[in-house]
């Protein structure tokens, strides 16, 4: 389940660039008294790239990133950067530059400060820190505010400060702890793009904790999905969202139908009067009665009287128009329509809902 | 349009009327509380200034005594409020970062020094000190640091917990700072108010303490005051006050100093009314 193709080309081709180091995580495991919190997470991070751990509150994720920076330990297996095991070398000499969720500026530093601490724990001297530390806070917009305290600052600048303080000591790794966890939608958005910018234009190696989906999905180059402590699957946004392994990570990541639907043979299930081949392996004890998960847009909507749905509700999305049906056997689905073919459209319409294509789906117990 | 300005300021005409009641009525109070904390604190002082007389206190520091006396309880405050901070700041801080489990344990026995007789105390010392402390004003100044360890480590940790030491210990350490660096850089500045509040606690405990001080047989400053007061009355008295004003002094003079680099950073400030009321009770209240 854990592929590495990206991880490949990219270091084939050559695009690493040097300040990135690999990062390769094997068998970690860690639990706190009867919870296990990492139950054997293996992953390896190509030179460069940003990989983003995405997954529900408690599934390891954090835990994950802390063994990486060195504040927690775990209780078997290994994480090396650069091919060398760093189990024994403490925080402080991990060269791994953290931004954090909550706001981890030095209150009793200004901005340029705050940004010139970890050169000065690297002896640099006065008159070249204020120099760096000038660079980067130019790279995150915020030279005007310098010479300012983070009382001073919004919570978004806070957050760049963090982000140029963290890139100042030009880490090996950079680790970020849903860092944009605590901002509003709009700063949120922007500093997604800095972001991810930055990392780009830098070429730190990246590893990315999250709960936001949409974060990871348009962050990342590649996302492992978490659950239980260990990775579900770890891909490119878009195999993510087209291809899931599991049942898990469809719907997870993204908006899923439930349909009820029915073996029909071997590999094979009915669902609204079609039949269509079952992805993956067949799981097992799955028989009979199971319920088909399909995406808004492998459904199609259409207006006809006496169909198999009514109308409940619409959401103009721009381009497209979420449509809410309500199926019989009080099954509520959401299918993506053309805004421009959705116009006739109002709740309490009839409608017919159908399967789009043929694609192979994926079956779950039905709830 | 006439009558919609009408229905608006009819409708607006009560709003004022009650905050303007409100303020009558509420600030009232807030008077009266005022004016009978103040007479509490003020006759007794103005009584004791009119019992004294202006006379007494160009008595009072002709003593060559009173000098020694004072200067002895300089000497023991400096070095207990040094002691506690050197000894409790980084015990604090590491029970709280590594040791969450063992701060109910600490929070008891930093209790103790309250709830135990000076006397027990004394009696302890005696037997434990070695031997080339007994005698000297250090084991006095030791005794101190143990008296103010309650207040000391409940300032501390009240401090601790007013920011996110750690997440700021770990943003720390990942910027390359090891222990020493992160306390001295990190931590202890941002620990300033809480520092600075066990300090002044040290100080007025110190110059105010009489029991420990008399049993251990030291002429300190409020031990001076109660042998002086069975010669002369006034004398004593004046000398109360001059040590009341000179520790509000000395303390104000610790708050100012200390606040003013937090002040610019916008952080927290210890104000000085509340530490004055606490030395007022400290250094009249417990000789007398």
């Amino acid at each position: 389940m854990t592929t590495n193709t990206a991880a490949g080309t990219a270091t084939d081709l050559g695009q690493a660039p040097e300040s990135g180091a690999p990062v390769r995580i094997q068998a970690l495991s860690r639990s706190f008294g009867i919870v296990r919190a990492l139950d054997g997470l293996s992953l390896d991070i190509a030179p460069g790239e940003l990989v983003a751990l995405l997954g529900p509150s408690g599934c390891g994720k954090t835990t994950a990133l802390r063994i990486v920076a060195g504040f927690e330990s775990a209780d078997s297996g290994s994480v090396s950067v650069d091919g060398k095991d760093i189990a024994a070398v403490p925080a402080a000499r991990r060269d791994m530059g953290m931004v954090f969720q909550s706001y981890s500026l030095f209150p009793n530093m200004t901005a340029q400060d705050n940004v010139g601490f970890g050169l000065r724990m690297r002896k640099l001297n006065s008159a070249s820190r204020t120099k760096k530390a000038g660079e980067l806070l130019e790279m995150v917009g915020l030279s005007a505010q310098a010479r300012q305290y983070p009382h001073q600052l919004s919570g978004g600048q806070q957050q760049r400060v963090a982000l140029a303080r963290a890139l100042a000591i030009e880490p090996r790794v950079l680790l970020l702890d849903e860092p944009l966890s605590a901002l509003d939608a709009k700063v949120r958005l922007q500093l997604r793009e800095q972001i991810k910018t930055l990392q780009q234009r830098l070429g730190t190696t990246t590893l990315f904790v999250t709960h936001d989906q949409e974060e990871a999905l348009s962050m990342a180059d590649r996302v492992g999905v978490m659950r239980e402590g260990r990775l579900e699957q770890i891909a490119t946004p878009s195999e993510l969202y087209s291809r899931p392994a599991s049942v898990f990570v469809a719907e997870f990541v993204g908006t899923m139908n439930r349909l009820p639907g029915e073996y029909a043979g071997l590999d094979e299930v009915s669902v609204l009067g079609a039949v269509v081949p079952v992805a993956g392996d067949r799981p097992s004890g799955l028989a009979g009665v199971v319920d088909v998960l399909v995406r808004p847009e492998g459904l199609t909507v259409d207006e006809v009287p006496s169909g198999n749905g009514i109308v409940t509700g619409l959401t103009f999305l721009g381009s497209l128009t979420r449509v809410s049906v309500r199926l019989s056997g009080d099954v509520e689905v959401k299918v993506d329509k053309p805004s421009t073919a959705a116009v006739g459209l109002v709740p309490g319409t009839s409608v017919q809902v159908s399967l789009a294509g043929a694609e192979p789906v994926l079956v779950a117990t039905r709830t | 349009m006439a009558a919609l300005a009408t229905a608006v300021a009819d409708a607006e005409a009560p709003a004022p009327q009650q905050a303007a009641g409100g303020r009558r009525t509420f600030p009232v109070w807030r008077w009266v509380i005022m004016l009978v904390a103040a007479a509490y604190f003020l006759i007794p002082l103005y009584s004791a200034l009119r019992f004294a007389g202006f006379k007494a206190f160009t008595q009072v520091t002709s003593y060559p005594s009173f000098g020694t006396a004072f200067a002895l309880s300089l000497r023991l405050a400096v070095i207990a409020t040094v002691l506690t901070l050197v000894l409790m700041v980084p015990t604090t801080v590491y029970v709280y970062l590594r040791l969450p489990r063992i701060r109910r344990l600490l929070e008891a026995i930093t209790i103790l020094p309250i709830v135990i007789p000076p006397i027990v105390l004394i009696i302890g010392v005696l037997r434990l000190a070695p031997g080339f402390l007994k005698g000297t004003p250090n084991l006095l100044g030791l005794e101190y640091v143990v008296l103010a360890m309650p207040f000391a480590y409940r300032s501390l940790d009240a401090g601790l917990r007013s920011f996110d030491v750690k997440t700021l210990v770990e943003a720390s350490n990942s910027l390359g700072a090891g222990w020493p660096t992160t306390l001295w850089r990190v931590v202890i500045p941002n620990l300033r108010t809480a520092m600075l509040s066990a300090t002044v606690l040290t100080v007025a405990l110190v110059l105010g303490e009489y029991t420990m001080a008399s049993l251990d047989n030291f002429q300190t400053f409020p031990v001076w005051i109660v042998n002086f007061e069975q010669n002369s009355g006034p004398v004593s008295v004046a000398a109360s006050l001059l040590a009341l004003f000179v520790t509000w002094l000395l303390l104000m003079l610790i708050v100012t100093v200390g606040s003013r680099s937090s002040r610019k950073r916008g952080g927290a400030q210890v104000t000085l009314f509340s530490v004055s009321t606490a030395t007022v009770g400290r250094t009249v209240g417990e000789p007398e």
